[in-house]
């Protein structure tokens, strides 16, 4: 039995999200512990994104409470940016900064938001380039990048943070095939760290491997969670039963 | 033709109605363009933060309303309304008048050049910064405006060349600008040909110049993109 008594890290309570009059997250109740990585599947439009989104912010929710390390961030008092200082996020698109290089996308925020000076950023960085092996490319632009380039760099950035939680957004949809694995790597180095991770991904293999828990989202509804051992072996609910043999 | 240059430049000093009013010009082209970014800047600032976020409606209207009018209206009528209606009973250097409606006229533009800049901007480059910490006013800021600046430069570049050769209107305050400045020779030598030639030859120099500097500036801010 795993059971954790600690206070969760994220919890997620009653959380909806409306757009308009599409109902896209229905009353969504989630623990994320420290150390956990919790995998996000379902098909496509099932609200997983928007889910994530709704972890930092970037999306608004519509009613409900998100309690990050003890605070409801979304209770309008709350200052979000100091939040999402706390908790990484990559994206499918990458979004790295165009106008600057790989080192300057990776200590602007340690610099303005941290106050690091620009030796001890810089170091740091360093530290973590070195890590996705990407060193050498410190003072490259994004554009001179491959996809998975990009996105292991997309990592290494929001880590420059020295988040406790991090969110990734299918982080290799945009790759191809042969990149997704440098990131997948990247990723399941983060995960044998014990690294937070909440990942919406349609990489089943890989939630399979490194995943601590796997929940299936349709329709705006958890409708199961387990540990992917059980997930992919002996799945209950039928839709997800449906899911999985069409994907696997 | 050494008479014609002779009467119409040396003589009596005539030389310094151009130089004189060259001075006027770029005087009123250079406040004018940084009034104009100011208020370009800020009311672009405003209306892109209603259109992404939904706040400053206020501001927003007010900005809607000053673009509306500025943009609808010649900038002729709107210099001449400010000097004889706005500063009509104060004593006030027409060189102050034009940086002050020139501006005015060109933040509009600016405005919604600046504006057009800020949308082309991938939405993903947003929210990469807020969800490393920014607020959205450091985003904006270290994120969004650099990479605006870069895609508008050509557009901001050439409201600069029009608003250096619109000060030439300035004449009907009686502003001593460069276009004034020929036409006093030609006034006083009964000869169009050479003052007006010479002027004109000036402004051209004066746009050559500046798109040269504005092409190598675009050249170092793309330099990141290859």
């Amino acid at each position: 039995m795993n059971v954790n008594f600690a206070q969760p890290l994220i919890q997620v309570r009653g959380l909806c999200k409306q757009f308009g009059e599409l109902k896209v997250l229905e009353n969504i109740r989630v623990d994320i512990h420290k150390g956990d990585v919790v995998f996000v599947v379902g098909p496509s439009g099932s609200g997983k994104s928007t889910f994530l989104r709704c972890l930092n912010r970037l999306e608004e929710s519509t009613s409900g409470q998100i309690i990050v390390e003890g605070t409801d961030i979304t209770d309008p008092k709350t200052n979000i940016d100091l939040h999402r200082q706390k908790m990484g996020m990559v994206f499918q698109q990458f979004n790295l900064f165009p106008h600057m290089d790989i080192m300057k996308n990776m200590t602007l925020a340690p610099m303005k938001l941290q106050k690091k000076s620009q030796q001890e950023a810089e170091k740091e960085a360093m530290v973590l380039l070195e890590r996705v092996g990407l060193a050498d490319r410190a003072h490259a632009y994004p554009s001179q990048l491959s996809g998975g380039q990009k996105q292991r760099i997309a990592i290494v950035r929001a880590l420059a943070m020295k988040p406790d939680v991090m969110l990734f957004d299918e982080p290799t949809s945009a790759l191809d095939p042969e990149m997704v694995g440098e990131v997948l790597n990247v990723m399941s180095e983060l995960a044998r760290e014990h690294m937070t991770m909440v990942v919406v991904t349609h990489e089943m293999g890989f939630a399979k491997e490194v995943a601590t828990r796997v929940m299936f989202m349709d329709g705006g509804h958890f409708v199961e969670e387990a540990p992917p051992a059980e997930f992919f072996g002996k799945p209950k609910n039928e839709r997800l039963k449906a899911f999985l043999s069409k994907v696997l | 033709m050494s008479e014609a240059i002779y009467n119409n430049f040396i003589k009596d000093d005539r030389w310094k109605y151009i130089t004189d009013g060259l001075k006027v010009t770029l005087e009123v082209t250079l406040f004018a363009v940084l009034i104009g970014i100011a208020i370009g800047f800020l009311v672009a600032v405003i209306r892109s933060t209603y259109d992404k976020t939904g706040k400053l409606k206020l501001c927003n209207f007010i900005c809607k309303l000053y673009l509306t009018i500025i943009r609808g209206t010649p900038v002729l009528v709107q210099l001449m309304i400010i000097y004889f209606v706005i500063f009509g009973s104060v004593k006030i250097s027409k060189v102050v008048v034009a940086v002050i409606s020139f501006g005015i006229n060109s933040g509009a533009y600016v405005a919604e050049i600046f504006r057009s800049g800020i949308m082309s901007v991938d939405q993903g480059q947003f929210e990469a910064g807020r969800s490393l910490g920014f607020t959205y006013f450091q985003t904006m800021w270290h994120i969004i405006m650099p990479q605006a600046f870069k895609n508008v430069l050509p557009a901001l570049g050439n409201e600069f060349i029009s608003l250096l050769k619109e000060t030439s209107v300035g004449s009907y305050i009686a502003l001593q600008d460069l276009t004034k400045g020929g036409d006093i020779i030609r006034s006083r030598t009964y000869d169009a040909f050479p003052p007006l030639i010479a002027v004109a030859l000036i402004y051209l120099a004066l746009v050559m110049l500046f798109t040269w500097f504005v092409q190598i500036l675009e050249r170092r801010l793309r330099q990141s993109e290859r």
